[in-house]
């Protein structure tokens, strides 16, 4: 069992006839994800090709549309900032279980205002924004992260960076150490998941024996991720925090990295996992070796 | 993006918040002008930073007539001003505003700001103004009424009525308070504020209420629709490699320490300061340089780190997933010749095309270090800085 997607996602693209959308929907295909639909306003009746002319994508004017001709089951947005709230709760409306906004750059009363919109569409369960998506290796990738480093296997990743998350899986992968699933939530201040709903679905997955935890200033979701860890998962728990470095009042690239008013250092994050029994590494070099030790003492408390 | 309290004053009273009489100067003569507009009495001549702790800083000045302000204002003008939160360079004061003096019988305090655990705009009032809120945070927190703003409905009269009394206003005062508290909410949220505080929110010895600073910070990512904000940006208040680099596209903030740093990816390139300082090094900044670290991104992110006296050396970390190794280290070697780059670079790529990256790298002619993972590259820059 893979978490939130796996060999049946059937996968629809909002942005497809975009640069980044049709890019990434070419990378997903060659991945062996099912794309089913594209949705671009205007572009309905139309058939997306990619770069390569090699596939035969229909597109849609409207997500509504899609879903019902297709059977398209997960979304992934790559609309620019300006439209992309409206694009997240088109699909919310549109009744699908699962979305994953890639676009870095929604305004912060935007996201509110989606967050509103999904407490009254509690099936549909949002991935990001700012976040590179969702990958169960060997079986689907929605989203912007390179295959090739990816492994399959059973260590779960969530992460609220990118690039970090890559770090983490390389050294995993060059361990032999594959992944169940790499969840990216997403580097804004106001997300659809956060660590605490992702730590859930991984502590229910089987197919999910250990789990590496990223995290960064900002906020307090590490700190709500402790308590849960130290409440309901037995899972041995590898966590980092970039950002002991950073300097406070700044925002370091991310929209919700940021030491605001004394609070979201990293230094209470790595206090607080540590307190609940998370085995936190000092540095990023060491994401996989700490996990490659934990699996081998059976750390199962 | 911050703003100077003037120009927060002016969006307020745009919205209907009661701020007090005052104009902004820039030279003596125009202090003169203002006060005589004002009728010539009391004045407060307030420097304009980006920073708090003015007062205490010696730039807030209660004066009595036009000589006295010029005098004050002179004294500011065009001077340094340091504050606990400029650091110790201080700002240089461009500004000043001059407004009319007020007898102050009460001090309040009044903030909004988003709550990120409940994703909603949270309103903070307390009869504890005119000091650090978060003092009063941390010693009283009892003192600090909260109500959150429900997107679906906005802030109700309801909420700034029990705003209103918790704070203790009577009488008249009342429908002044929920006034007051209603427009704010409205200015922050048409324009996409991040942060907009009273502090101190201000009842006068004739029971007037106003706003006596005003601070508004704004969403980065909404500027996009709020040109006339965008607008009001100070680059004199910031560091001009971080206003180079904003123009360049470039996500830069500068440190204090010896070892550039250039990556992609906010997450990588923070963990890349760290693992720096873990191994016994200063990094010099943060630089994302994003999905585009193609040959110009990176002359100009190189131009930018080097253009820091203090840089000894450089790491460059790139884990490339759509961005290709070889792009990268043809980037590199360019930007290397262009510039003439005289510190050492250490360069450490992972991901597509890696092993044609550091082909092109080592027969580059160009003495760059190749590192195998963060941790050989932190350990070889940190060694390069200090020779």
């Amino acid at each position: 069992m893979s978490i939130l997607v796996d060999q049946n996602t059937r996968l629809l693209v909002q942005g497809i006839t975009g640069r980044e959308g049709g890019f990434h929907a070419e990378q997903a295909i060659e991945y062996g994800t099912q794309v089913v639909a594209g949705v671009t306003p205007g572009k309905g009746g139309t058939i997306w090709e990619g770069a390569s002319a090699k596939h035969e994508v229909p597109v849609f004017n409207t997500v509504a549309k899609a879903v019902e001709m297709t059977g398209a089951n997960v979304s992934v947005i790559f609309v620019p900032p300006p439209f992309a709230a409206d694009a997240i709760m088109e699909a919310a409306d549109a009744g699908l279980p699962l979305v994953v906004a890639i676009t870095e750059g929604i305004p912060t009363l935007d996201m509110i205002r989606v967050r509103q919109f999904l407490a009254d569409h509690p099936g549909t369960r949002l991935i990001g924004p700012n976040c590179p998506g969702i990958i169960s290796p060997g079986k689907c990738k929605v989203g912007i992260m390179p295959a090739r480093i990816h492994k399959q296997g059973n260590i779960g990743v969530i992460s609220r960076s990118g690039t970090l998350t890559y770090e983490a899986v390389g050294q995993l992968t060059a361990l032999g150490i594959g992944q169940s699933t790499c969840i990216g939530i997403g580097g804004d201040p106001i997300i659809g998941t956060n660590f605490v709903d992702a730590l859930a679905l991984m502590n229910a997955d089987p197919d999910t024996h250990g789990i590496i935890l990223i995290g960064e200033i900002g906020g307090s979701a590490e700190e709500d991720a402790a308590a849960y860890i130290k409440a309901k998962v037995k899972k041995p728990v590898v966590g980092f925090i970039a950002g002991r470095t950073a300097p406070p009042g700044r925002r370091m690239g991310h929209a919700g990295a940021i030491i605001a008013g004394g609070k979201g250092t990293a230094a209470d994050k790595i206090a607080a996992l540590r307190a609940a029994g998370v085995v936190v590494a000092e540095s990023p070099a060491l994401l996989g070796e700490t996990m490659a030790g934990m699996l081998k003492r059976g750390a199962v408390s | 993006m911050k703003i100077h309290e003037y120009q927060a004053k002016q969006i307020l009273a745009r919205f209907g918040v009661k701020v007090p009489r005052g104009e902004v100067a820039a030279t003596p003569d125009e202090v003169r002008e203002i006060v005589d507009r004002l009728g010539g009495g009391t004045v407060v001549v307030k420097a304009q930073i980006h920073a708090g702790g003015r007062g205490k800083g010696g730039g807030v000045k209660v004066v009595k007539g036009a000589d006295a302000a010029v005098v004050a204002a002179t004294a500011m003008l065009g001077k340094m001003l340091v504050t606990h939160q400029t650091g110790p360079e201080g700002r240089i004061v461009q500004h000043v505003l001059i407004e009319e003096g007020l007898g102050i019988a009460r001090e309040l305090y009044l903030g909004l700001v988003i709550d990120r655990a409940t994703g909603r705009a949270v309103y903070m009032a307390s009869t504890e103004g005119g000091v650090e809120i978060e003092e009063v945070a941390a010693n009283h927190p009892e003192k600090i009424l909260r109500e959150s703003v429900d997107p679906a409905v906005g802030f109700q009269l309801f909420q700034a009525r029990k705003l209103a009394f918790g704070l203790g206003l009577t009488g008249g005062m009342i429908s002044d308070g929920v006034q007051f508290l209603t427009s704010l909410y409205h200015a922050f949220e048409a324009t996409d504020a991040s942060l907009a505080e009273i502090n101190p929110l201000i009842v006068t010895t004739d029971n007037h209420l106003l706003a006596l600073d005003a601070k508004m910070n704004f969403d980065d990512n909404a500027l996009f629709r709020h040109p006339d904000i965008k607008a009001l940006r100070d680059v004199n208040e910031e560091d001009p490699l971080e206003v180079k680099a904003t123009n360049y596209g470039l996500n830069y903030i500068r440190l204090d320490g010896t070892v550039g740093c250039m990556v992609n990816g906010a997450g990588l390139a923070m963990s890349t300061m760290d693992i720096i300082q873990y191994a016994g090094g200063s990094p010099a900044n943060f630089l994302d340089v994003g999905g585009g670290a193609n040959e110009e991104q990176v002359r100009h992110g190189f131009e930018i780190i080097l253009g820091d006296p203090n840089v000894r050396a450089v790491l460059i970390n790139i884990f490339g997933g759509i961005m290709r190794c070889d792009i990268v280290a043809n980037g590199v070697v360019s930007a290397s010749q262009q510039l003439g780059i005289k510190v050492p670079v250490v360069v450490r790529l992972e991901g597509t095309n890696v092993e044609l990256g550091q082909k092109i790298l080592a027969e580059s002619g160009l003495n760059f270090i190749v590192a195998q993972g963060m941790k050989d590259a932190a350990e070889k820059v940190v060694a390069a800085a200090k020779n």
